[in-house]
């Protein structure tokens, strides 16, 4: 059972770190447009520079 | 965008700190874009784009403009934000999107507040992830000491359950936790008072039960409750903000602007800063934007909005004009005598805001459940605590019943099943071109008995149609169709569209002139030609809606006009009278006219030239005759009526006003989904019953189980999940 001590933590940092990752996504707008971003991985023009 | 954050969600939260810069860029290049239209922030509609082609298109074509800093496209929203230098107009901009082949409409920002309603959504959806977090966790543990954890195991499952459970419901039940103060500091209850005493009470005992190593504790339960009730609550609100975003927009499309007429000019301002005495331009084609009384130029006014007549009114100087009539041929210019508070439009708006408190008095099937609740659980939850503290003297197993009870009688299925069922009724009217604007819409849809329609702009197009053309000679039509061309004037459109239909080739007039308000006139084969009203060319005015053509010396020649039939139309009242309801037509316009439009579509009951406190009259009077009437209509006439109805539906068309005072918005041209509409809401109130019904039998069971004392937390969670979930599936079993 002592093996408790670690599991518990791991499985509670793990889902913690998904809890964080899922706020991250609300506060940068990820789910405004979901038809949008669902067609824009379609289109091929890249913004790996985006304007200045 | 879309596709680099998302493969870089993983990266983000393993090392927050590598993931700042680029974040803080991203935001800077488009997050704040998405959000508010900052200063300068122009907002186009765009009904059209439907795929990745079209974004990028549009994007590209605004971005490319002269001035565009960045420009955006919501595909959800159909909607591009474009920030832009401040010379840069919408004009121009709704003309480069026209140019690259999609139709683009200027919206008002102020008119939009979606980032409200989007605060209050994201922090339900934090509270609902936390929530779910939580549940999740504690019911991994609570399995654990289901199937058999005991002691020491047992105590520290128990207590890393609290140190989840507690502050996770201390940060999602919020929201119940303030309705449930707000209710109980007016001394009434609502349906948070059991839902904040259930989760309270459970904590409690459950913390107390862990210090003295107690053998049940219900953690889980309470966390699982905050979740399934803010699952509800989210639904809930999405449709509402769904039906908010898309009224907003159909308001935001009437961007309020005047061209006021001062010393140094012309001037574009905003129609709220206009005052008594002001003098404005109305341009041909646009509509009053004030009441007033015209101080220059005639012309032509269509005042079927406010009136339902289609036969258009001479303007000529010293005419009282009222907002929202349309002007259709010259410019002219208007002295405002009222605007904004004091305008006949406001005061319209004021008379809905009265007959709107008799709706809001509607109770609907939620809340009276809720009535019936809340009280009983709570009596119930008493009466067992008090019972086996009687019976037995032990507090603390008093006080673990009243607790099993209240967690066990779960309102899950009022809290979650109902909106789950308006969600999926709303989304399924809005794929058929329906907004549902108000929560008990569909409630109140699903019990009317009899239809009230209205007929101009509303059966119809409110666009004129050339009767009869086949029975005019070609050479009048084609002479009639050139004269025509000077003219943007509806019945003018309508003698081009015949023509054309015809395949008669417009005759060629010479020195062609539109004379405001009278018709146009031109030189044809050396003889002078005229194509107007009555009076103008020598001839007998008559009920019907008509032009008249002279050919200089000759008798004139009448061209008869009927408005044009909406889609659907005939679908639409057929389909109703298949559903068993009883169809009316009510009209402001001529009765002849009436008449004979309701002759086409088989509807008896009829009543013509009725002012619009005469049809607020009549469906008051149906109403008093115990009949649950739904009304249909547009105009500023049927506003009343609108607000008076059981339930109400106008097109996007329709004025503001009788928006406002609908319960539906119809959002294409077609009218043919009314049917559909009463199915549905139909269909979703007896989904609503059934799950009330479903929830009840749970209670039936498991509440006898609570009370005497058998209930386990595992008992507790399995009711309460299977009664979520099975309410849940039946809900979308909607047709």
């Amino acid at each position: 059972m002592e093996v408790l001590v670690f599991l518990i933590p791991i499985s509670l940092f793990l889902g913690g770190l998904g809890l964080v990752a899922f706020f991250w996504t609300v506060k940068t707008d990820q789910y405004d447009d979901p038809d949008g971003d669902s067609h824009r991985i379609l289109s091929d023009e890249f913004d790996d520079h985006p304007k200045e | 965008m879309s596709d680099s954050t998302y493969s870089e969600a993983p990266s983000a939260s393993a090392c927050p700190a590598c993931d700042v810069t680029p974040m803080a860029r991203r935001l800077a290049a488009s997050g704040a874009l998405d959000d508010l239209p900052e200063r300068g922030a122009l907002m186009l509609s765009l009904p059209g784009v439907h795929c990745a082609l079209c974004i990028t298109t549009v994007e590209r074509a605004l971005e490319a403009h002269p001035g565009v800093n960045s420009a955006r496209v919501n595909l959800t929203l159909r909607r591009a934000t474009v920030e832009a230098a401040p010379d840069v107009t919408a004009e121009a901009l709704i003309e480069t999107v026209n140019g690259v082949g999609y139709e683009a409409h200027e919206l008002d920002p102020s008119a939009l507040s979606a980032t409200v309603t989007d605060r209050q959504g994201r922090e339900l959806l934090m509270r609902l992830a936390v929530a779910g977090f939580a549940a999740m966790n504690v019911m991994l543990l609570s399995v654990a000491v289901w199937s058999g954890a005991a002691d020491a195991t047992r105590d520290l499952f128990h207590w890393i359950s609290a140190a989840i459970a507690i502050p996770a419901i201390a940060f999602s039940g919020q929201p119940f936790f303030r309705n449930a103060w707000a209710a109980l500091k007016h001394g009434r209850l609502n349906m948070d008072v059991p839902i904040t005493l259930a989760i309270l009470l459970a904590l409690g005992t459950s913390l107390y039960e862990t210090a003295h190593s107690g053998e049940h504790a219900y953690f889980d339960a309470a966390i699982s409750l905050t979740f399934f009730l803010l699952a509800g609550r989210y639904l809930d609100h999405r449709t509402r903000a769904i039906a908010r975003s898309a009224a907003e927009e159909l308001a935001a499309l009437e961007v309020a602007r005047a061209d006021l007429l001062t010393e140094a000019g012309e001037e574009t301002v905003d129609v709220s800063t206009l005052a008594p005495g002001d003098r404005i331009r109305v341009r041909a084609g646009g509509r009053m934007p004030v009441d007033g009384v015209i101080a220059e130029g005639t012309s032509e006014l269509d005042r079927s909005l406010l009136t339902g007549e289609t036969l258009p009114v001479f303007a000529e100087p010293g005419r009282v004009v009222s907002a929202g009539e349309v002007n259709l041929t010259g410019p002219l210019v208007v002295e405002v005598t009222a605007a904004g508070k004091d305008s006949s439009l406001h005061r319209m708006a004021d008379l809905v805001a009265m007959a709107e408190t008799t709706r809001n008095r509607y109770t609907s099937l939620a809340d009276k459940a809720a009535g019936l609740y809340a009280p009983g659980v709570h009596i119930l939850s008493l009466v067992a605590g008090l019972g086996w503290y009687v019976y037995t003297g032990d507090a603390r197993l008093a006080i673990n019943i009243a607790a099993a009870v209240l967690i066990i009688t779960c309102p899950c299925a009022l809290g979650l099943a109902v909106p789950a069922v308006t969600t999926a009724a709303s989304g399924r009217l809005f794929k058929k071109g329906m907004l549902i604007k108000s929560g008990t819409a569909l409630e109140r849809l699903a019990e009317i008995d009899t239809v009230v329609f209205d007929k101009t702009g509303t059966l119809t197009l409110g666009a004129p149609e050339l009767e009869a053309a086949e029975t005019h000679a070609p050479a009048d039509l084609s002479l009639a169709a050139g004269l025509a061309q000077a003219s943007s004037h509806p019945l003018s459109k309508a003698l081009r569209e015949a023509a054309e239909q015809a395949g008669i080739a417009p005759a060629l007039v010479e020195s062609l002139v539109e004379v405001p308000g009278y018709g146009t006139e031109g030189l044809w084969q050396g003889r002078r030609v005229r194509l107007g009203r009555a009076s103008w060319v020598g001839a007998e005015a008559g009920v019907q809606t008509s032009a008249w053509l002279a050919v200089d010396g000759g008798e004139p020649i009448a061209f008869r006009f009927a408005d044009r039939m909406r889609p659907g139309a005939e679908e639409a009242v057929a389909g109703l009278r298949d559903a068993g309801l009883s169809v009316a037509l009510i009209s402001g316009d001529a009765a002849p006219a009436v008449h004979a439009f309701a002759a086409r579509l088989g509807i008896e009951d009829v009543m013509a030239e009725a002012l619009p406190e005469e049809k607020a009259a009549r469906v008051a009077a149906l109403s008093a005759e115990g009949r649950h009437v739904l009304m249909i209509g547009d105009g500023l006439n049927d506003t009343a009526a609108l607000a008076a109805a059981h339930a109400s539906i106008s097109p996007a068309t329709a004025l503001d006003a009788a928006r406002v005072a609908s319960d539906i918005v119809l959002l294409g041209e077609d009218i043919g989904a009314v049917p559909a509409a009463v199915t549905t809401a139909r269909s979703a109130v007896t989904r609503i019953k059934e799950n009330f019904t479903i929830a009840t039998v749970y209670n039936f069971i498991a509440v006898p189980i609570a009370i005497a004392g058998w209930a386990t937390p595992l008992a507790a969670a399995l009711a309460m999940s299977a009664s979520s979930i099975t309410v849940s599936l039946n809900s979308l079993r909607l047709k």
